[in-house]
């Protein structure tokens, strides 16, 4: 009998259960992969992770270390560094709050009630995810910058946005315009309105059914969502890069800051100041690892 | 539709697009949504979708098949399919093991592979760019045979590779745990051999899966701008991306002939947005027609 004809066409659960009634599954039959099969396969694998990912986050501490632990602590006390380093933060403390502001509201107006136009809506709000970062700095140059839209208006009121702070903002905001949302919009969704419409039908006000029923449903969520839209925002280099103008002690964040080090050939510094990034890279995997063991979800999704 | 309408939804009147609901604040929720929407996504996005306008239609032809724009076009595009099939091979080989199999350090094997989201861009840049040098671990061992990794297109390769790993794992993941274990069973007992199940019965329904990881992480590849420009050498018409261009071009104030490569960009990425969109639907199709 031809075995590749018979299982060639979409086997169906109903004709797989008549064929294994009929035909109980004979010793030894082809279940799963050989040993050897299996132990090979592991091996490729593992091989893979540790030349693609494991060796470049090793080589960030063994760079970084070259020169011993002095050169290593001098470099990242370094005034600059320093600077790049309240930078970072600085911009992430304003960007993700307001990410999160937005993916609450959204989230609210989109899981909890049905209009026209949703599908839409949820498709814009992931546009930015496919948007080039370098492309994702320029936009913004085109409306703010001295050539751009709005470039005459404010060189008249004497405001500038590009080449500062409020510019490294606008571009980290968009960067990591969906990812509270697209967090928090399933998850609501999944949750039904019936807890909410309990609560404002017992007389509890719009906010107090928010802070009570809603958010604490979707606290492990959100949490994921921040996490997340943190370590984009911290680590962004192509959008912040268009829009900085490389300001030392200014307008510099740490990504620009190890560039800024590494062409001037400062690989202690370049690579110490990365060092601190890749340990917000792994508080963050370890953070993401916990939060998705809290909420059950097992094999994470990308996005 | 205005936002000045949408401020006030709460008011009885009209609004037959929504459904009627007990719950309060879709208003100002939405109207809020909706502005915060258009200042920093929808508003910079048409400067940019206007700007090339500048260049009239001759111009903006001219800008965008300049030797110079092909040659990065074509680098950005190939770099990122290549580092997209490549993902597809090991991707798949990462998720079956990390679906299929036990081994030690599984969970932390399973972690790692988000690495690429997690580290910024630069960060990986310089470490891929260290590794793959002459000089380097990695960069060593090809330094006699004659081959250059680092400042040479296989450098963008390597890079954009680390890069969309974890979108081929991740997609895949999800479909082979929830894979029905007894149709592999029933090619077994019929005497298929193993490979001839995972060719005839499991690949065909993860590919759908498989597409749409390798979509992604070609996506990704082609706007990649921070991990490659340390490694890529950076040489006009051999090893300068499309994204690099753009901010060349950018320090030249030269804002219509960057936008114009930007919005060549933006369309092959909705087209990627378009067909990955497509794979998904033709999948629930397959799933339903399946189940």
């Amino acid at each position: 009998m031809n075995v590749e004809t018979a299982i060639e066409k979409p086997v169906t659960n109903a004709v797989s259960t008549l064929v294994r009634a009929a035909a109980p599954r004979p010793v030894g039959a082809a279940r799963t992969e050989p040993v050897w099969a299996q132990r090979l396969l592991i091996a490729v694998a593992v091989g893979f992770i540790l030349i693609m990912l494991i060796l470049p986050l090793a080589s960030v501490f063994v760079e970084a270390f070259a020169d011993g632990i002095g050169h290593y602590l001098s470099a990242i006390a370094e005034p600059d560094a320093r600077s790049a380093i309240g930078m970072t933060l600085l911009v992430a403390a304003i960007a993700v709050p307001m990410n999160l502001i937005f993916g609450l509201a959204a989230a609210w107006a989109i899981a909890k009630f049905e209009f026209r136009g949703k599908s839409l809506l949820i498709t814009l709000i992931d546009l930015p995810f496919s948007v080039s970062p370098v492309i994702s700095g320029l936009i913004y140059v085109l409306l703010y910058g001295a050539h751009g839209w709005f470039g005459p208006f404010l060189a008249a009121h004497g405001i500038k946005i590009i080449f500062t702070v409020t510019g490294l903002v606008l571009a980290t905001m968009f960067v990591t315009f969906p990812f509270i949302a697209r967090e928090l919009i399933p998850l609501m969704q999944e949750q039904g309105t019936d807890e909410e419409e309990a609560a404002v039908s017992l007389g509890a006000s719009g906010l107090q059914t928010f802070f009570r029923v809603t958010l604490p449903n979707v606290a492990w969520g959100l949490l994921f969502g921040v996490l997340l839209c943190n370590a984009r925002a911290m680590g962004e280099f192509g959008a912040v890069s268009v829009v900085s103008g490389h300001i030392r002690g200014l307008t510099n964040t740490m990504p620009l800051h190890v560039e800024i080090l590494y062409n001037e050939y400062d690989f202690v510094g370049a690579f110490a100041v990365a060092s601190l990034l890749a340990l917000l890279a792994l508080v963050t995997l370890v953070g993401k690892s916990v939060l998705e063991w809290r909420m059950g979800r097992d094999g994470s999704r990308g996005h | 539709m205005t936002s000045e309408s949408l401020a006030h939804p709460m008011t009885p009147r009209g609004f037959v697009w929504r459904r009627k609901s007990v719950l309060p604040g879709f208003g100002i929720t939405f109207g809020y949504t909706l502005v915060y929407l258009g200042l920093i996504v929808l508003l910079p996005l048409a400067a940019l979708l206007l700007r090339p306008a500048d260049l009239g239609v001759d111009g903006f032809w001219k800008v965008v098949t300049a030797p110079r724009v092909l040659a990065s076009l074509r680098l950005s595009f190939g770099a990122s399919a290549i580092a997209a099939l490549i993902n597809a091979v090991f991707g798949l080989i990462v998720a079956w093991v990390l679906s299929r199999y036990q081994f030690p350090l599984k969970r932390l094997v399973d972690a790692l592979v988000d690495l690429p989201f997690a580290l910024p861009t630069a960060v990986a840049g310089i470490a891929l760019t260290a590794l793959y040098a002459p000089n380097g671990w990695i960069g060593h061992l090809f330094a006699p045979l004659g081959i250059k990794i680092a400042f040479t297109p296989l450098g963008i390769v390597i890079a954009l590779t680390f890069i969309g790993l974890p979108f081929v794992v991740r997609t895949l993941q999800p479909v082979l745990l929830d894979l029905d274990k007894e149709v592999e069973d029933a090619a077994g007992s019929l005497g298929a051999t193993r490979w001839q199940t995972f060719r005839l019965v499991i690949l065909p329904s993860i590919l759908p899966a498989l597409l749409t990881g390798l979509s992604l992480a070609f996506a990704r590849a082609v706007g990649e701008y921070g991990s490659v420009i340390f490694i890529a050498g950076n040489m006009p018409m051999k090893s300068e991306i499309a994204p690099l261009l753009i901010v060349t071009k950018l320090e030249q104030y030269d804002y219509a002939g960057a936008a114009a490569i930007a919005v060549v960009m933006l369309a092959a990425s909705f087209v990627m947005l378009l067909v990955i969109n497509m794979i998904q639907r033709w999948s629930r199709r397959h799933e339903e027609r399946s189940a």
